[in-house]
């Protein structure tokens, strides 16, 4: 842990370089992630959006190593965390790591509790594996927990099972596991999207005063604009696998670059200004299987579209301080003569 | 394209008249919960708890709420899919509450449904054809062949190719799928249509392409909807009026703008206060509810919301709201309007 006491401000938690992850489908291999490097700093709350099928959530599991055996692999690319390669760990290394220093959450609360277990069970669970800590510390230590994601009567829940509590309950005990071993990093899987838009707002809030009392990282996966607006620091838009737009959250809603960001952003309708037409955006993103290869994957279907973006790969590079977007629109984004098709190295 | 649908809504507006299509009364649905040897009914679920409310003629009518809150339930007692316990739905004149057998089949024709899991509401076993013209085939003695070409039209009005009528629902991603379901609910020239959820099930962007496609045809065909969906900027986006439901009741009626501009009841603000929106520089004040919705098996006496209400008073333990009017065209159910 001595690595931890020499982190400062701005040295990142966790470094994603170039990370490719790949899905076998009849014997062949396909990226579902395809080159994605971003950075998460301490204390950081970072967004990936995208609709599904982007990659956002494969881009979860492989920095946690829980890709299925045999069917997904990293194919090449680095994940540091506090100065510690992740993907060449073993699985007893990961182990140590997985529920200590990154937790992560998912979507559905009812499936990723067990239902034949206790929920002080579930939670001394973590503690017995990460710490030494005797049986009575533990259930008080859940107890306190419990208490701390805004159960009422802890005491009683305790010793319940997840069927008798409701979703949003059971996704405050999911978030009292994940940060039960106070993790500095958490990856939150859609937390909200089973819940209530009410529900919602009371898990947004309760992730929110945890992470500062935490001083956690969190990197927040979602497909809602608003939730991403409400949370983030810093957000990245993927798009079929790949980072079509990186920036922080007030130039992301304020001066989204990325004909797909744009459109997305007009494709919800809004509490606040009446439009009579969304907009939409024509077709659907191609499957794994049908990716095109070179150029723009996301060139099908957007309105701006040239002749070259099917045939020049674009690259993710800073069009303005902070703000890298990977477009043949933007200059920055055209590959220097005689490295035509060279992806985006860091 | 941008201006013509522009135009057209703006028709519809002037075309909307008074006439009422469809009125709900104090309807009720409970679903019984049986137990013991004997299967005797012990307790009552009130999923649809006395609400009344009208649909005129080409009007939007969106009904919000959370999970659980009975807005499905009163879609299907409206179609007659479920038995109201209670109450009465008058369909354009008639009442059809409690009609049976060959009657119910003649209204059945005036008022189709668009589900909500595009993957589900599909038989995997049939050609997409056949399924539009499966509700135009049961009600005429006409072949698959000859309603060909209207299926043909169905499906290029809806925006799929034509050459979908050969292929199979697996063939089609959840917005096609959708796309299917609408042709299908549109095949008999339905004067209403309830839409359940109808995209809460796709993406964003898929999202925008069907509600598009869903406000295009209502121009078109003059249609009625009643919308139901848990997303509020969706029902705002889609609806003239809208109503709330809260544990089975409705709690407040209102015309779109009146109802965002100046939700009046507790739960309406809490609601919209929920929603987070998409612009960071935005900052609102935002109403946490405490604690979840009650079992509508026991729902708390007085004003279901009470328990959960930062204004609740004394009287509201005591006494059930009922709608009233507070300003033209907007009513709400709550006792500190009184």
């Amino acid at each position: 842990m001595s690595v931890n006491t020499q982190l400062h401000k701005d040295t990142p938690l966790l470094e994603v370089k170039n990370i490719e992850t790949a899905f076998s489908i009849d014997g062949q291999y396909y990226n579902a992630v395809d080159n994605v490097s971003f950075s998460v700093k301490p204390r950081q709350i970072v967004g990936i959006v995208g609709e599904s099928g982007c990659g956002k959530s494969v881009m979860s599991l492989s920095i946690m190593k829980l890709l299925p055996k045999g069917i997904g692999k990293i194919k090449s690319g680095s994940i540091q965390f506090e100065g510690v390669q992740l993907e060449q760990m073993s699985d007893k290394e990961i182990n140590s790591i997985r529920g200590k220093e990154i937790a992560m959450i998912f979507q559905e609360p009812m499936t990723s509790l067990n239902p034949v277990f206790s929920i002080g069970f579930q939670i001394q669970e973590v503690l017995f594996n990460h710490m030494k800590i005797s049986k009575k510390e533990a259930r008080l230590k859940s107890i306190a927990l419990l208490k701390s994601v805004g159960i009422s009567r802890p005491e009683k829940i305790i010793d319940e099972y997840p069927h008798q509590l409701s979703g949003g309950m059971r996704q405050r005990v999911m978030i009292a596991i994940a940060i039960a071993c106070q993790p500095k990093l958490l990856i939150a899987d859609e937390p909200t999207t089973a819940l209530d838009v009410t529900v919602q707002a009371q898990i947004l809030e309760l992730l929110k005063d945890i992470q500062k009392v935490n001083d956690m990282s969190v990197i927040l996966i979602t497909h809602d604009l608003g939730v991403v607006a409400e949370m983030c620091d810093e957000v990245i838009v993927m798009y079929a696998g790949k980072v079509v737009e990186k920036t922080d959250v007030d130039t992301l809603f304020h001066d989204p670059k990325h004909p797909y960001t744009k459109l997305l952003m007009g494709a919800i309708p809004r509490m606040d200004e009446d439009v009579e037409v969304l907009s939409s955006i024509k077709g659907i993103v191609p499957s794994l299987k049908n990716m095109p290869k070179v150029g723009c994957k996301f060139a099908a279907r957007c309105p701006q579209v040239m002749p070259e973006c099917t045939s020049i790969t674009p690259l993710l590079a800073e069009t303005d301080e902070g703000h890298e977007v990977s477009c043949l629109l933007y200059p920055t984004s055209r590959p220097r003569e005689g490295v035509l098709h060279n992806e985006y190295g860091s | 394209m941008n201006m013509e649908v522009k135009e057209t809504t703006l028709n519809k507006k002037d075309k909307r008249n008074n006439d009422v299509l469809l009125e709900v009364k104090n309807l009720k649905t409970y679903y019984p919960i049986k137990g013991g040897i004997f299967r005797k009914t012990v307790a009552v679920v009130k999923a649809v708890d006395d609400i009344s409310f009208e649909i005129k003629k080409g009007e939007t009518l969106g009904l919000v709420g959370e999970s659980g809150c009975g807005k499905s339930t009163a879609g299907r007692t409206i179609l007659r899919l479920l038995d109201a316990t209670d109450g009465q739905i008058i369909f354009d004149g008639d009442d059809i509450t409690n009609i049976r057998g060959v009657s119910l089949r003649k209204v059945r024709k005036d008022f189709q449904m668009v589900f909500q899991d595009p993957y589900a509401s599909l038989n995997p076993m049939m050609m997409v054809g056949d399924l539009i013209s499966e509700p135009i085939r049961n009600f005429t003695n006409k072949s698959s062949k000859e309603l060909k070409p209207e299926v043909m039209e169905l499906l290029t009005k809806v925006g799929l190719p034509e050459d979908a009528y050969y292929k199979y629902p697996h063939e089609f991603s959840g917005g096609q799928r959708q796309r299917i379901g609408i042709a299908r609910a549109l095949a008999l020239k339905p004067k209403l249509i309830i839409a359940d959820e109808p995209v809460s099930a796709l993406d964003v962007s898929v999202q925008s392409q069907v509600l598009n496609l869903l406000k295009e045809l209502q121009d078109e065909f003059d249609l009625t909807f009643l919308f139901i969906a848990h997303d509020l900027s969706v029902v705002k986006h889609m609806s003239d009026r809208i109503g709330v439901m809260y544990l089975g009741g409705l709690v407040e009626v209102s015309e779109k703008n009146s109802l965002y501009a100046e939700p009046l009841h507790p739960y309406t603000q809490a609601l919209i206060s929920a929603i987070p929106e998409p612009d960071p520089r935005k900052k609102k004040e935002r109403i946490i509810l405490e604690g979840d919705v009650p079992s509508p098996i026991d729902p708390p006496k007085g004003c279901t919301f009470h328990p959960r209400c930062a204004h609740a008073m004394p009287e509201c333990q005591q006494v059930k709201p009922t709608l009233k009017e507070v300003k033209p065209g907007h009513r709400v159910a709550c006792h500190l309007y009184n």
